[in-house]
């Protein structure tokens, strides 16, 4: 049975994303200068920063971007790494590697072989780590997941997860365990698209998880994740909206809750698939720069599947969390080929080459910023 | 002239603070600190290792020796969290002196007042010496003193928004009724602020993020060094009164006609 709508799905509905997508691309060059310079940005000027107009002066759009991370964050860059749990699933989409069905070698790590992974992170320096797993309630439950934060949380202070999505107490439990952080990428806010690249499975319910980001606030999570898969859907303008409204939707709903956001672009796979409408460098750093201006205080997500030269162009304009030296399979860090990894990752440079570039850029490489989270915080009620 | 600034019966002869976040590297942070001549300076807990086995390479390792550290419980969103990060930050650094900051909203870093309160009060009670990030608010700036702060330390405007005095106004009100000194914090975006927050009688101002993202934070922490003593000397020498907008000393067009009965 399909999930009622949330509280975001429903404010969604009348919003026309796409119709305003739509406008934006007529944006005058008149109009990107008036957004540009916009104090406070809202929803039609964020379609005209998205507009072709402004890649056209996509240097401006970068100059505003980066004074506007600068002020917020600094000359910092907070680092973490993908742990990957598991790459069982049960959901099939058309995208993913991990995709049920798709014959790929799979594993589940115990609770003590996240420990040793764990281990070889924070030997590398990492604070900062992201449980990632496949959607399986039976290999990867919700049990499986509270084992491995109480186990994590004495050496690690920052733990985030990016699993299934949950439809009872177990954001609340992750929390009590001493998880700060879920993301549910909701990959394209287009219906129908979501309907067609989601074939079977929990997954497939698009209001399901559209309503998790706002189950997990009300559970006490600090930090939501949210993004948008661009390629997936054939306008990436109307998705980058949506990512935008979401934002802020949650930000002034769940005002406690720290957001960040990601656009990941869709890479090479065991999925074998094909991005109907891929979209191009110009056009991916143009969208992250007008996030960044719609939503100055939304930390920007970037991770290894970009290469690197773009990773490295884009700490200088926008991105203010990065992962580094990652590995996309369960085990990768200790035993890599055991596993198939999620995705080809492209910017390969180990922990302490991508710091050195930071640094080489006027950047702090930032491994750690934040609390013992387990040790200090306060019981919910 | 001997004009030191004292916080719990601790003399210091610099009124500028100087905050350890936003630098692009510590060595660089270090240098700000050494051009500036601070002798305070706060270090957010979330950012250093707790277990000093791990601490190699920490920020806390460049902090220059001498300096009196003030860690801040930054991240915390409630007193509770504030509390237990304040004890554990004791027992990792050796200082009781903790600047309290509570803030559960992470878009404008506003402190929260009540949740602020409270914790003062358990940390007091704890014998820490406190010194509160909060709300320009005379009342609440009151209720700190009375809870036993070491200072008050009300912002100028949000947190790393170099916007300047924008709660002048409540901030007179604030020194003019303090017992305690009052610590100008967040929003200072350039030498002038400090300045001016200085000439309106603040005991101290703390910079954090004008001097890590200018250009030259070095220079920058130099210059707010000298604002801030500009402004202390300005204060200290007593200005005249300020003239009115149209001109020296008026006529008297509403009772002049006194003149020609």
């Amino acid at each position: 049975m399909a999930t009622a709508p949330g509280r975001f799905a429903r404010e969604l509905a009348g919003l026309d994303l796409a119709g305003l997508a739509a406008r934006g691309l007529a944006a005058t060059d008149a109009d990107v200068r008036t957004a540009l310079h916009r104090d406070r940005p809202g929803l039609e000027d964020l379609a005209v920063l998205l507009s072709p107009a402004a890649t056209r002066d996509l240097e401006s759009l970068a100059a505003r971007a980066r004074e506007a991370t600068l002020q917020r964050f600094g000359r910092a860059v907070r680092l973490f790494a993908p742990l990957y749990v598991s790459n069982a699933c049960l959901s099939t989409c058309t995208y993913c590697g991990f995709a049920k069905g798709l014959p790929i070698a799979r594993r589940t790590l115990t609770v003590d072989e996240v420990e040793a992974e764990a281990r070889r992170l924070t030997d590398r320096g990492f604070r900062h780590l992201l449980l990632v797993s496949g959607e399986h309630r039976v290999e990867v439950s919700a049990d499986h997941l509270v084992a491995v934060v109480e186990r994590l949380r004495t050496f690690v202070p920052s733990l985030a997860l990016e699993t299934q999505t949950w439809s009872d107490d177990t954001y609340a439990r992750l929390v009590d365990a001493g998880a700060d952080g879920v993301v549910h990428y909701q990959e394209t806010y287009d219906r129908e698209r979501y309907a067609e690249v989601h074939a079977a499975g929990w997954k497939r319910d698009f209001d399901r998880r559209l309503a998790s980001t706002e189950r997990a606030a009300e559970a006490g999570v600090r930090r939501l994740g949210l993004g948008a898969l661009l390629g997936l859907a054939p306008d990436w303008r109307a998705d980058v909206l949506a990512v935008a409204a979401h934002a802020a939707f949650l930000v002034k709903r769940y005002w406690r809750t720290e957001v960040t956001v990601a656009l990941p672009r869709i890479k090479p796979s065991a999925s074998g698939y094909q991005p109907q409408a891929p979209v191009g460098d110009a056009e991916f750093v143009q969208a992250l720069c007008a996030l960044r201006l719609f939503e100055p205080e939304a930390g920007i997500v970037l991770s290894t599947r970009e290469p690197a030269v773009l990773r490295d162009g884009l700490v200088r304009i926008a991105v203010t969390h990065m992962s580094a030296g990652s590995s996309t399979e369960p085990g990768g860090y200790g035993a890599p080929g055991e596993a198939t990894g999620q995705f080809a990752i492209s910017d390969e440079r180990s922990p302490a080459e991508v710091a050195a570039m930071l640094s080489a850029a006027g950047y702090e490489p930032v491994f750690r910023d934040a609390l013992p989270l387990y040790e200090v915080r306060s019981g919910r009620s | 002239m001997d004009d030191v600034l004292v916080i719990a019966g601790r003399e210091f002869r610099s009124r500028l603070l100087v905050g350890t976040g936003k630098f692009s590297a510590h060595a660089v942070m270090r240098a700000a600190l050494l051009a500036c001549g601070a002798e305070i300076v706060t270090v957010a807990l979330r950012r250093v290792d707790l277990d000093a086995a791990r601490r190699e390479g920490d920020l806390l390792t460049y902090v220059p020796p001498g300096l009196t550290l003030l860690p801040n419980t930054s991240g915390a969103v409630d007193a509770g969290e504030a509390v237990r990060l304040a004890r554990l930050g004791r027992a990792a650094t050796g200082t009781g002196w903790v600047k309290l900051e509570v803030t559960p909203d992470p878009r404008t870093l506003a402190p929260d007042p009540i949740e602020t309160l409270r914790a003062a009060e358990a940390l007091v009670a704890d014998g820490f010496t406190v010194l509160p990030y909060c709300s320009a608010d005379p009342v609440l700036c009151r209720r700190l003193e009375e809870a036993g702060c070491a200072t008050v330390m009300p912002l100028g405007a949000w947190i790393g928004s170099n916007r300047g005095l924008r709660t002048r106004d409540a901030l007179e009100a604030i020194v003019d009724a303090a017992g305690v000194p009052v610590v100008v914090d967040a929003g200072l975006g350039v030498p002038s602020d400090a300045a001016e927050a200085m000439e309106l009688g603040a005991a101290a101002v703390l910079v954090n993020t004008a001097i890590a993202v200018a250009e030259d934070p070095v220079a920058m922490a130099r210059a707010f060094a000298l604002g801030t003593e500009a402004g202390r000397l300005g204060y200290l020498a007593g200005r005249g009164t300020v003239g009115g907008a149209t001109g020296a000393v008026a006529s008297s067009p509403l009772t002049g006609f006194l003149g020609g009965l």
